[in-house]
Parts: C-alpha cells; sequence; structure tokens
C-alpha cells in the first residue's frame, strides 16, 4: 500500500534516482551565516536523518526544501523539477509534505476534520476522494478511532500521530520531519517511530530532523551532520553518530 | 553535608513533560555539571529547583527543608543564587549598581567579586547596556555571588560567546569554586563542564542516564547517554545495529 496519489517513489523507480536535491544552499540571517553551501541528494525510497547542535542550521534547512523560506543562493529540485521559485503551497502541491516542530492543529475542528483541511488544501482534492485520503492518513497514523475527538482534546504523541497525519493527508512523495519526537516517553517515541517506519517501508521518501538520535537510528539509512551551516559528516548512522568531528560539535572538542 | 536533595522530581512545560523523575544530591562544596541535548531538560531541571518553573511532582530539599512550594525569590533569601539563561541585567544601571541591588552581607563584597570577575573589574563605572556579552555574562555570575549564595544554578553560561570569552569566565567560575561555593551548571560543553566541575550528570529525554566523577567517566561513555545510543539494543532495523555500546547506568545519586 501506498500513499494515494504520490508519485513514483523507490518501487517503481531506480533506487539511485535521487527524489529531491538541494544544491549550493545559502542562507544568511542578518550578518549570521545560518546555512554555508550545503549539497545534499536524497534518492527516491531511502530515509534521511539531519543531526547537529543547536544553532546547525536544521530547521533553515528543512524551511529551505519545503519551501517556507527562500535562499540567497542554490536551488531545489524534486524529481529533477526545479522547485526553487515555488512556495511552500506549491510544493506541497508537488509532493513535498512536512510536519512542524509545534503541531498547531485547528484546535476547535475534530482530528478529522483538521486531517480532511490538509487533503484538500495541500492535496488538492474535493468531496469523495478527500474524505478517502483523510481516513487513509488517519489510518496509517492509528488515528482512525480519535477521528471525531476535537484536537484540542488529544496528548502529546496523538498530537504528533496528528501533525503526521496532516502531512500525509496531502499526498507526499518526500516527508519531512521537523523534531517529531521532541517530548515524548520513550514508548510514545517508540509508538510513532512504528507509523514512520511503516511509511518509509511503503516507499515514501523521508528526511527527518531530530535531536532525539536514538528515534533517529530507527529509520534512517543515512545521517548528516550539520554544525555552523555546513555538513560535517555524511553516511552510515552509527559511523556518523561516533565519528569525532560530530561528537565534538555537540560536546565541544575534546581538550 | 547535603545541601540541595532532589527527589523524583518532575516538571512539564504543558503537554510535554519536560523533567521525569529525576534525584540528585550535592553536598556542601560539590560541583555538578549537567550535561545533555537540546531538549535534554536540563535548563527545566534548573529552573524548577530555582523556582521559575513549578514543580509538577517529587521534592526538592535545600538544606534539609522541603522548599516545593516557595516562590523564586524566597528561595533566593535562603541562599540559591542563579544565573538565567540570558542574564537579564538592569541595561540602564552600572555594572556596580547591578551588583549592589543583589548585595546580601557574606563573604562576598563588592571588590573580592570584582577581584574574581577581571573583565568586569575595569568597567565598573560602565552601563551595563555598553557591555560586550561575554561581560554581561560576567555581570550576571558575579550579582548572583553578591547575594553569597551557599548554592549557585549556572545556566549555559557560554551561551552565544567567543571561545576566549569563555575561557575567562570559566576561570573566573574556578575562583569562585575554590572559595567554596556548590554549583549546579548546565554546560553544552563537556570538556569545560568537566574541567570544573567534580561530577556531571547526563540527561536525556528529562531523565538522568547517567551520573559519575568528571575523572571517572569516558567521553565514550557520556557521547552513549547524550545520544541515547545505548537505547538501540533490541531495535527492530538491522541497519541500525549497535557498536560496542556502554550500557547506561541509572542516575544513583
Amino acid at each position: 500500500m501506498r500513499v494515494r496519489g504520490q508519485p513514483a517513489t523507490a518501487t517503481d523507480r531506480q533506487p539511485a534516482e535521487a527524489l529531491l536535491v538541494a544544491e549550493g544552499l545559502d542562507k544568511r540571517f542578518g550578518a549570521l551565516q545560518v546555512l554555508d553551501a550545503v549539497t545534499v541528494s536524497v534518492p527516491a525510497g531511502s530515509a534521511v536523518g539531519i543531526v547537529g547542535p543547536n544553532g546547525a542550521g536544521k530547521t533553515t534547512l528543512l524551511d529551505l526544501l519545503a519551501g517556507a523560506l527562500r535562499p540567497d543562493h542554490g536551488r531545489v529540485l524534486l524529481a529533477g523539477r526545479d522547485v526553487s521559485s515555488l512556495g511552500a503551497a506549491g510544493r506541497c502541491r508537488l509532493g513535498i509534505g512536512r510536519t512542524h516542530q509545534i503541531p498547531r492543529p485547528f484546535t476547535g475542528m475534530t482530528v478529522f476534520e483538521n486531517v480532511l483541511v490538509a487533503a484538500a488544501m495541500g492535496g488538492g482534492l474535493r468531496g469523495g476522494a478527500a474524505q478517502e485520503r483523510a481516513l487513509e492518513a488517519l489510518t496509517m497514523t492509528g488515528m482512525l478511532e480519535l477521528a471525531n475527538r476535537r484536537a484540542d482534546t488529544l496528548g502529546l504523541l496523538d498530537r504528533k500521530r496528528l501533525e503526521l497525519a496532516r502531512a500525509l493527508a496531502t499526498g507526499p512523495s518526500l516527508l519531512l520531519l521537523d523534531e517529531i519526537a521532541g517530548g515524548l516517553t520513550e514508548p510514545e517515541t517508540h509508538a510513532l517511530v512504528e507509523h514512520i517506519q511503516q511509511l518509509h517501508a511503503r516507499g515514501l521518501t523521508i528526511v527527518w530532523i531530530e535531536h532525539v538520535v536514538h528515534a533517529l537510528l530507527r529509520v534512517a539509512q543515512r545521517l548528516i551532520c550539520l554544525a555552523g551551516g555546513r555538513i560535517i559528516a555524511d553516511g552510515e548512522p552509527q559511523t556518523v553518530m561516533r565519528d569525532p568531528a560530530v561528537i565534538d560539535a555537540y560536546l565541544g572538542s575534546a581538550a | 553535608m547535603t545541601l540541595l536533595e532532589v527527589r523524583d522530581l518532575d516538571a512539564r512545560h504543558g503537554l510535554l513533560q519536560a523533567v521525569r523523575g529525576v534525584s540528585l544530591s550535592l553536598e556542601r562544596g560539590d560541583t555538578l555539571a549537567l550535561v545533555g541535548a537540546n531538549g535534554a531538560g536540563k535548563s527545566t531541571l534548573l529552573r524548577t529547583i530555582a523556582g521559575a518553573h513549578p514543580a509538577a511532582g517529587g521534592e526538592i530539599l535545600f538544606d534539609g527543608r522541603r522548599i516545593n512550594h516557595l516562590p523564586a525569590h524566597r528561595r533566593v533569601a535562603l541562599g540559591i543564587g542563579v544565573v538565567p539563561e540570558g542574564r537579564q541585567l538592569f541595561l540602564s544601571l552600572t555594572v556596580e549598581e547591578n551588583l549592589l541591588v543583589a548585595a546580601r552581607p557574606g563573604e562576598w563584597t563588592i571588590d573580592r567579586v570584582l577581584e574574581a570577575f577581571p573583565l568586569i573589574a575595569e568597567r565598573r563605572r560602565s552601563r551595563a547596556v555598553n557591555l560586550s556579552g561575554g561581560e554581561r555574562q560576567a555581570v550576571a555570575i558575579a550579582r548572583a555571588l553578591m547575594a553569597n549564595p551557599s548554592l549557585l544554578l549556572l545556566d549555559e553560561v557560554s551561551l552565544g560567546l567567543a571561545p576566549v570569552t569563555v575561557d575567562d569566565l570559566y576561570r573566573s567560575l574556578r575562583a569562585v569554586i575554590a572559595a567554596g561555593t556548590t554549583v549546579l551548571l548546565v554546560e553544552q560543553d563537556l570538556s569545560r563542564a568537566l574541567g570544573i566541575c567534580q561530577r556531571v550528570a547526563c540527561m536525556l529525554e528529562g531523565r538522568i542516564v547517567l551520573e559519575g566523577r568528571a575523572g571517572e567517566l569516558t567521553r565514550e561513555q557520556v557521547t552513549e547517554a547524550y545520544f541515547g545510543l545505548g537505547r538501540l539494543e533490541g531495535a527492530g532495523r538491522p541497519e541500525a545495529a549497535p557498536g560496542a555500546g556502554v550500557a547506561h547506568q541509572e542516575a544513583s545519586p
């Protein structure tokens, strides 16, 4: 089973083909160079984790990929198409779904209504098709039985599941996750990770920024470490997390 | 003699439980560094001890007295000094005025404090608004000392400062610790923390997952705890199989 309406993914493509390419992304905020010539290529069907200490530029990178921010230099390609000139809504329609660090559901609406809005506004669906997509997104995140609950009555894990369901309802081929595991207990983190593992197994391409490294390592096949706006390590997760440069970036250099 | 004892402390930010059942204790003269990733709960723990954030459960005992329900200013009066993240000086006042505002009788007089903080000694009459970030941080620590606290809580004093400035601040902190002040500090930089504290506690997702004496913990042990790498034992992904992981000790203060 695959997310409805999504473009082709690893299941029917050459595995090495890049779904997402970011080329030479630069971003400044005033005098601060937040990202410095960051180039990343994400093969279709892969799960890539992005780690880095506070202030490394992770969320800025995600914002540039999602179209919430524009780079000063560089471009973003989705399935070979230059999407640099598109904003977040345009990229969403082309298949880039994202979750936010702080979920902000429509609190006066039910869970189902929240997801329906995402299917309609982000996924461009109407009527029965939007409802079907919303139900599917709720099923994939284990939220179906809470469909009629008001969003403001949900606990933290269910809010995160709802955030995931809203991103899925837009019909993404690429899912960008922004610190979705933050603040959960360990069993809750496991439950959330299971959903993400299943989504990945269904062929979704995932780029996941996360401070909860052990959660990330359960899904990611590859880790990229950012520090000071640059990529300082990129490779097999366990190797990256034991790379002295990565450890120094988090803990300070060994004296 | 135990100065601070925290038992099974919980603290929340709305739906998020930031501190989960943390226990730790500090003897007089102890120095403990809290390390951990962003969001691990270090600052919330510190702020809860200081009374700047409510405890959702558990106990905080200071000098044998339960202080859970005391407001922050009463805890200051009991001898808990706090250097919050962000410094919060009176910008229109001079360095000297900022220090005198906080003064309480004791060993730490303005002259002695300025001696320990050469970074600001020459700027005694400058307004805080004209100080650099490092100088402001020095004033913030010095001001906390002026209250002659028996316990000093420091939250990320090196945040956003140039390494050379942090070196100066840590030299001053060393002098403060040498004078016998009990210190609990939150620090991102492990080497700096190990350099001045006797003990280190590493937090992960609201819990203390590793604690030990600074000289006895290896960087590898701290790294495992910091990232929760040991938690991958038995995880579903063969690709993410753990390396030679060091098992985590539970907190045992």
